[in-house]
Parts: structure tokens; C-alpha cells; sequence
């Protein structure tokens, strides 16, 4: 029995349950749940607003999608509820913890409309980031948690991915297939 | 044998053929329009002094002469993905638009899917489909590595394809970048040459004329199916076109590429093909110093008059 089943106790005990080998569409909202433990589309949407300011419009037109134990996939397409296949989309967010973790990727494709918790990193810091390393930056007064790092490129400034800021420190959570070795670019 | 001795009766210039296949390729990347523009690029490179050629006849390509596509911050951004220049070819000929059903139907690594979502504006459902569970590993990688999102991944046969996973159960267009024997690839790869087998070619020639007939019969009457290889070999290039016209309702249209191409051939080796196989296109790499490529544009349902009339049709 999975973890979800066991939680949904004896509420339900033929209610759906969360299936890891297909990919499901996010209820709109907590009353629409019927998957113990699925995030919904609103929550999704409050979570990135409340987290990172980037509002509910940019991610108007996508869907959001479950697979596997609370890793949500974001699409921009058409597709079956549910769908058995490979990828739906790209992976987007964490849930089913109690922080939830945006990926990457998503900070990579959609970061660029945060309006808060977003830590600008000089080129030497940024190089350090990209490469995997956790760094002191005390000087950092905002929240502590999921941040995204970024820095600048030819005037603009450009997310690199997530950091975990906890105790003056910056935790790269870049995966390990991800990370670089860059040269400082000042 | 050298593989390429076979294709010198092809070619107008022989020397220059064989002393092309002979010179190794730089690294390109394709600018990602998903994630930046081809300006934003060249500032990032200019910025990070990373030395760059432009490619005359595709503002999005660069030539990196100091090779390491990687190791910069574009490639990190996914601004940049590592595409030799003729591989942009068949998304150019498919000519995919925001909105439309696409399917890829040998898909990875993902050169050309992350093409066509861009192509797309990553609008619409491109179908990214391979047999091969591990190379679909590196699609996604590159995939979201692009920040694509339009994209649906399946691990299936091409050659007997089911629409049945989808929300729809025909496409707008077409691409079938087959498997095969790669001897246009010789100047990044050297050893596709020793390793050639006129069986291969043979056995790989079946897969290609069942995935190109899939793909025909998966795609809506009026839709485009775009075929292409990088191998000279007439049993992989033109004989499995023709095949595919004698036995599903398609038509090969003439159309347009950005740079010198010779007309498919319709002799080869006592076979003969059909007469319009010349509107496939031939890329030799002594014509434009790039590796070797074919590519076909095939409109569906025998209607059309030869000419690529898709903004008149539509």
C-alpha cells in the first residue's frame, strides 16, 4: 500500500489513488481532488505567486501534470487525461514535501517574471553556482528556503537555477548532470 | 571498401567530393529561439569572448572554431544547442507553425524535435517519439535542458505507430529523420565508413520505407511529411521514396532550401525510380563544406500539382 493510500486511512478505501506510471492533469481546485495528496492547479499557481511574484498569467495557457509521487510536469499542448507515455511536457515542480521545489528547468524557462526571492550573484558567485558549490552570502537579509539565482548576461539579468539559502549559506541544487565549469565572465 | 567510391558516379566533381568528406567540421550550435534570440546569443558570446563564425545561409547557426559548445553560459542558459548546420534542413523543409500537431517519429537525441517546438513558437503538441528507451534519456535531457514544453515523448515502433496514447489521432505534419548507414556524417565520424555494410543497407532500407509509409498514413490529407538521411545511398534515399509512392497517397512537392542541392537521382544500380524523386534534394559536402544529407517534402493525398502551394492551399 502507498504512502497515500495509507494516508487517505479509512476515508475512502476504494478512492483513486495515485498512479506513478501515468501522467494525470492536476484538479483545478482543492475541491476538485479526488487523488489523495495531488496538488492542484490552484495551489500550483498560488505557490508560484506567493513564492516567486510571477502571476497566475504567465502560466495561463499550460497545463500541469502529475507522474510519479508529487513530480509535476508543465505542458503546453494537447494530450489524453490520463496519458501513458514518456514525458508530458518538462518537469516543473516538487510536491507531496512539505517545501515544495521548483526545478531547474523551470526556473530556467519561467524565472525570468520573479519578482521576489530571486538572489542576483556577482560573475564570480554565478561560476560557483553553475559548478555545483554551496557558498556563503551572509549579506542576503530576504527569506531563507527556495531562491532563484541568477546573474547578469549582456545587461540582462538571467536565471541559472535554485538555490537553497539556509544559514548565510547558498546551496547549489544544480544536478549533478547539469553542472558546469565555466570561466568568470566580469 | 570506402563507401563513398560508390557514390563518385554521382557527383560532378569527384575530387572535390572526396577531399571534402576528408576535412573534419567545426562545431555549430542553433540559436534557440524558445530561450533567446540569435542577437542575444552573439552579445552573450561577445561579452564571454567566445569566438563565432556566422553561417550565411541560417542567421540562427554559429560556427564555434575553438570548439567546446558547452562551456559557455548560453549553452548553459539553453540559448544554444549543439546541431551540425545541415541537420536544421528538415525542420526548414517541414516548415512547422505555433498551434499544429507534429510528430517526430525518430525523435532522439532531440536535434531536431527542439527545432521543431521552437519553429512552433512552443505552441501546439509536437509528438517526439523513439524506439530506443536510452537515446529518449538524451531527448529529454535536451529537451528540457531548451525549456520546451509543447512536447509529448512516446517509446514505441515507428513502423506501426499508435495514435492511440494521444488526444488526436492524425497530424498536421510529418518528420522522418531515419535511422541510417550515415555516411554524410564521415567528416565528424570518420568510422561510419569502416563500419558500412551493404547489408546494412539493405536491412536499414526496410525500416525506413515502413516508418516513411507510417508516417504518410498518420498525417491528415493536405499534410506535409518531411524524409531525410544523412547517407548518400540511393536504396536508403530515393528507392525508399519511390516505394512509398507506389504503395500510400502522397506526392513529393518541389521546395526550397537555403543553400546548393543536386536532384534526387532516378537510376541507380539497374533500379529505376520514379521520375519526380528529382524534387528530393541531394546536399554533397563539396557544395556548401558541410556533412552529407537528403531530404524529401512529401504533400499527402495525391491532389497536389508538385509545387509546395501550402500558403495557397491553406
Amino acid at each position: 500500500m502507498s504512502d497515500d493510500a495509507a494516508a487517505a486511512g479509512e476515508a475512502a478505501s476504494d478512492a483513486p489513488t495515485n498512479d506513478g506510471q501515468q501522467f494525470d492533469r492536476l484538479p483545478e481546485t482543492p475541491a476538485d481532488r479526488e487523488v489523495q495528496g495531488r496538488a492542484s492547479r490552484a495551489e500550483v499557481l498560488d505557490w508560484w505567486a506567493e513564492r516567486f511574484g510571477i502571476g497566475e498569467g504567465v502560466f495561463e495557457e499550460y497545463g500541469f501534470w502529475e507522474k510519479g509521487a508529487g513530480k509535476i510536469w508543465v505542458f503546453n499542448g494537447e494530450a489524453t487525461d490520463p496519458s501513458e507515455v514518456e514525458a508530458v511536457g518538462m518537469t516543473f515542480l516538487r510536491t507531496r514535501q512539505e517545501h515544495w521545489k521548483p526545478t531547474g528547468r523551470a526556473v530556467s524557462r519561467f524565472g525570468a517574471h520573479a519578482t521576489k526571492n530571486v538572489i542576483e550573484l556577482d560573475p564570480e558567485q554565478a561560476s560557483r553556482f553553475a559548478a555545483g558549490d554551496d557558498q556563503d552570502i551572509p549579506e542576503w537579509d530576504g527569506d531563507w528556503g527556495y531562491l532563484i539565482a541568477t546573474h547578469e548576461v549582456a545587461g540582462e539579468s538571467v536565471p541559472i537555477g535554485v538555490g537553497l539559502y539556509l544559514y548565510d549559506e547558498l546551496r547549489s541544487v544544480v544536478p549533478k548532470g547539469s553542472r558546469a565549469d565555466l570561466p568568470v565572465v566580469e | 571498401m570506402n563507401p563513398l567510391d560508390r557514390y563518385e558516379s554521382l557527383v560532378d566533381d569527384v575530387d572535390a567530393f572526396r577531399a571534402a568528406c576528408d576535412r573534419s567540421l567545426p562545431s555549430v550550435v542553433r540559436a534557440n529561439g524558445v530561450a533567446a534570440s540569435p542577437d542575444r546569443v552573439r552579445e552573450a558570446f561577445d561579452e564571454s569572448g567566445v569566438a563565432y563564425e556566422p553561417v550565411d545561409w541560417h542567421d540562427g547557426l554559429f560556427r564555434l572554431p575553438d570548439g567546446n559548445p558547452g562551456g559557455n553560459w548560453p549553452y548553459v542558459h539553453g540559448w544554444t544547442h549543439g546541431q551540425e548546420e545541415v541537420s536544421v534542413l528538415p525542420t526548414l523543409a517541414l516548415d512547422p507553425r505555433p498551434g499544429e500537431r507534429v510528430w517526430d517519429a525518430c525523435a532522439a537525441p532531440g536535434s531536431k524535435t527542439t527545432q521543431i517546438a521552437d519553429a512552433m513558437d512552443d505552441e501546439g503538441t509536437v509528438v517526439a517519439n523513439d524506439n530506443n528507451l536510452g537515446r529518449l534519456s538524451a531527448l529529454r535531457h535536451n529537451a528540457e535542458r531548451l525549456g520546451i514544453t509543447n512536447t509529448i515523448v512516446t517509446n514505441q515502433d515507428a513502423r506501426n505507430f499508435s495514435t492511440k496514447p494521444l488526444a488526436f489521432d492524425e497530424f498536421d505534419r510529418a518528420l522522418v529523420d531515419a535511422p541510417c548507414s550515415c555516411e554524410g556524417t564521415c567528416r565528424k565520424n570518420p568510422d561510419v565508413l569502416d563500419q558500412w555494410t551493404l547489408d546494412h543497407v539493405h536491412a536499414v532500407a526496410g525500416i525506413q520505407k515502413g516508418v516513411l509509409a507510417r508516417a504518410v498514413q498518420a498525417t491528415r490529407p493536405g499534410g506535409t511529411v518531411v524524409y531525410s538521411t544523412c547517407t548518400f545511398a540511393p536504396e536508403e534515399n530515393e528507392a525508399v521514396l519511390d516505394h512509398v509512392l507506389a504503395n500510400e497517397d502522397c506526392g513529393l512537392v518541389a521546395f526550397d532550401l537555403p543553400l546548393d542541392t543536386d536532384p534526387g537521382v532516378t537510376e541507380w544500380e539497374g533500379e529505376t525510380y520514379d521520375e519526380s524523386v528529382t524534387r528530393a534534394k541531394r546536399i554533397y559536402p563539396h557544395r556548401n563544406d558541410t556533412g552529407g544529407f537528403f531530404c524529401a517534402k512529401l504533400r499527402v493525398g495525391g491532389e497536389g500539382d508538385g509545387s509546395d502551394g501550402e500558403g495557397v492551399a491553406a
